[in-house]
């Protein structure tokens, strides 16, 4: 249900991000992967999964991920 | 049916934290440990008061992150010049956030003479047990059999002695009032540590006496582990030597949930 | 009152003429032959609301100064020689950082744990460095008394003018002697310029930051050390200071600072008897040194007779002024011995004679 699956979003700054992949062990909901292609510091950034395939749970806003960024690199949105 | 759904942004940076992106390492535990400072600062309304020592360290460029006033000290001298500076401002919110280095090698005669004084000052100290800015060099706090580019196949008690566990020693001090480690490896663990900087903070708020907050930070680079093998290294192996939680505590401030 | 004579120590003297020129922040440790000047702060600081702390170390106190200068205050350490070695890092730090700071040696004998008797061999470590990199500190020397008063104040001024720590250099002779001395009133703080660089929070402003570190691959440092120098320059263009007498016309000229000036001056009074004309050349700012004053001197002037309690430091700086305009003779007592002006006019009247029995005649 789209409704349940969109609780919450993250933006990720791909620039700002250095690659280390903290938040991706850390997201409960698998909502975040590695981009393989490199942002112009060389890094593979993380990137949120905007989709929700069926089955997934997707992003409730916990912002953990946000926590544990050493960069900054990430901000949190919840649904109203 | 696509649906418009309004959100709310719950987290992003704090004012006390500049947008500069810093120049610290994947997984670096400085970049935590700034936020963490900056968000305490602006949740206590306090970036316009504060004046901030960073160490020589990898931190030296704290200031191009920090979005308060800061001043450079030479190596391990952080506390006194804050306390300098807090004897001409003693309204004003004076921090140092320094390095196992800074703080527990050449730093060790200030730092505990500051400590002793009880002076109103608020210290984060970043314990990453090795020297990272110039290169992975045993520190203070470099644990038994840890390997250092100056302890070649790792710390030896009998060549090198044993780890310095200064915030113990500093609790033992009566102008101390509150001193707690905690690390930066795992979303619980950042979430206290947030909770015990704030608490520091606020003692120099209340004139209580001089307060210190220890971080075992990782340094992926210098332990030559990932990032989230160094979170594994601190959680599992750090912490013996380090173990974390309160260590003195005269607030008497009762702990909000 | 407008001023208040007073019979007090030579490190008492600089206390209260310290505080009077609106230092509000001592920071100390004790070492002999110094011990009165923090044992009288330790009192008068409190009296005019301002900070006392006796440091740690001389490393914590000068450390202590830079954090209470970068604050905006009109801040002081002392101490005496092995101390001073001890704070070059935090002056170097404080040139770099362009803080202003007072800083009095009362010296003693040297070097390592030397003595505590009245040397004057610091000279080099305040002239040239002894800090690393380049960068220069005024350097006061008073010749006792009522100057221990007023370049007390020009120090101060000095250093917020500049952004520069400035040494006042004494030693243990002029530290201990009692003088009446009489001070001016109290400056009143409102009335000194405002800093507009200094750290007291950001409120209604841009975040500032203070550091020497210039990494940057743009030359940032090379720039800074030109206009670092260019400050040195302004110095040496306009704040020389020195004292001469009776020298115009002098078959010798003594050049001699601080308590070594003093003897001097009476050596040649002595030796008017024996129809010597031996005038005086006294150095008052040792950094910069009156190099163009003594230079001029050295032109009319045959003989040239430098004293001093050390193994010939400043001797460097005559040579410098003088070359070979006109003869250099030198001598010169360690380790704390103080001669009396009879012992020094030996040394005139040989440099006068040229026979080289007290001291020698230096080849340039």
């Amino acid at each position: 249900m789209a409704k349940n699956t969109k609780k919450g979003k993250i933006v990720i700054d791909r620039e700002r991000c250095k690659g280390c992949h903290l938040c991706i062990d850390v997201c409960p909901n698998n909502r975040i992967e590695v981009d393989a292609s490199l942002n112009k510091k060389g890094y593979s950034p993380a990137r949120f999964k905007e989709t929700v395939n069926e089955g997934d749970k997707g992003c409730t806003g916990c912002a953990q991920c946000a926590t544990v960024c050493p960069d900054v690199a990430i901000e949190v949105y919840r649904a109203k | 049916m696509s649906e418009q759904i309004e959100y709310t942004k719950i987290f992003g940076r704090p004012e006390s934290l500049k947008e500069t992106p810093t120049h610290y390492c994947p997984g670096c535990g400085h970049s935590v440990a700034h936020r963490l400072v900056a968000e305490c600062l602006d949740e206590l309304g306090l970036r316009e008061k504060t004046i901030g020592v960073p160490p020589v360290g990898c931190a030296v460029l704290a200031y191009n992150y920090f979005n308060f006033d800061m001043v450079e000290a030479p190596h391990g001298r952080a506390l006194a010049v804050a306390t300098g500076i807090k004897r001409v401002h003693p309204d004003k919110f004076v921090l140092t956030y320094q390095g196992d280095g800074d703080l527990a090698a050449i730093g060790t005669a200030e730092t505990i003479h500051a400590a002793n004084r009880g002076e109103r000052i608020s210290t984060i100290f970043i314990n990453n047990a090795i020297y990272g800015m110039t290169g992975g060099q045993m520190a203070p706090t470099t644990l038994l059999g840890q390997n250092a580019t100056t302890a070649p196949g790792g710390r030896d008690p009998r060549l090198h002695g044993r780890p310095i566990d200064i915030s113990r020693m500093l609790a033992v001090s009566d102008g101390v009032v509150f001193v707690e480690r905690c690390a930066l490896t795992s979303f619980k663990e950042i979430r206290k540590a947030k909770k015990a900087i704030k608490k520091a903070f606020q003692c120099q708020l209340d004139d209580l006496g001089f307060s210190l907050v220890e971080l075992l930070s990782p340094c992926p680079t210098n332990w030559k582990l990932t990032p989230k093998a160094s979170w594994d290294w601190v959680n599992n192996v750090m912490v013996k030597t380090y173990p974390l939680g309160v260590i003195k505590d005269i607030t008497g401030y009762e702990d909000k949930k | 009152m407008p001023s208040e004579k007073m019979l007090m120590n030579g490190s008492q003297t600089v206390g209260e003429a310290a505080v009077r020129a609106g230092c509000r922040y001592y920071f100390g440790y004790p070492i002999t032959p110094q011990n009165e000047l923090p044992e009288y702060l330790s009192a008068r600081m409190l009296d005019v609301g301002g900070t006392f702390i006796q440091g740690e170390s001389e490393v914590a106190s000068i450390n202590m100064v830079l954090g209470a200068s970068v604050a905006g205050g009109r801040a002081m350490t002392s101490s005496s020689s092995p101390g001073v070695s001890l704070k070059q890092e935090g002056i170097s730090y404080m040139a770099g950082m362009e803080l202003p700071a007072v800083i009095i040696n009362m010296m003693r004998g040297g070097p390592g744990l030397g003595n505590i008797a009245p040397s004057a061999a610091d000279y080099f470590q305040a002239t040239r460095g002894g800090g690393h990199g380049d960068y220069r500190t005024p350097v006061l020397a008073p010749a006792g008394g009522q100057e221990l008063v007023d370049l007390t104040f020009v120090a101060f001024d000095l250093a917020d003018k500049y952004r520069n720590p400035v040494m006042l250099l004494g030693d243990g002779l002029m530290g201990q002697v009692m003088e009446p001395v009489v001070f001016p009133d109290f400056i009143d703080l409102a009335d000194l310029p405002k800093k507009d660089w200094i750290l007291d929070g950001c409120k209604g402003r841009e975040p500032r930051a203070i550091y020497s570190m210039l990494l940057g691959q743009q030359g940032e440092l090379y720039k800074h050390n030109l206009h670092l120098q260019e400050k040195y320059d302004r110095m040496t263009a306009e704040e020389l200071r020195w004292e001469t007498k009776e020298a115009e016309d002098a078959e010798v000229v003594v050049v001699a600072y601080g308590t070594a000036a003093r003897i001097a001056e009476s050596a040649a009074e002595e030796l008017k008897a024996e129809g010597i004309r031996a005038g005086l050349f006294r150095p008052i700012t040792l950094w910069p040194f009156p190099l163009p004053a003594l230079r001029a001197l050295s032109k009319k002037v045959p003989k040239i007779a430098v004293f001093e309690l050390s193994m010939g430091q400043m001797v460097e700086d005559v040579i410098l002024s003088v070359g070979e305009r006109a003869e250099i003779y030198f001598h010169g007592l360690p380790g704390g011995i103080i001669p009396t002006p009879a012992q020094v006019a030996g040394f005139i009247r040989s440099a006068v004679k040229g026979d080289g029995i007290v001291g020698r005649r230096i080849d340039v």
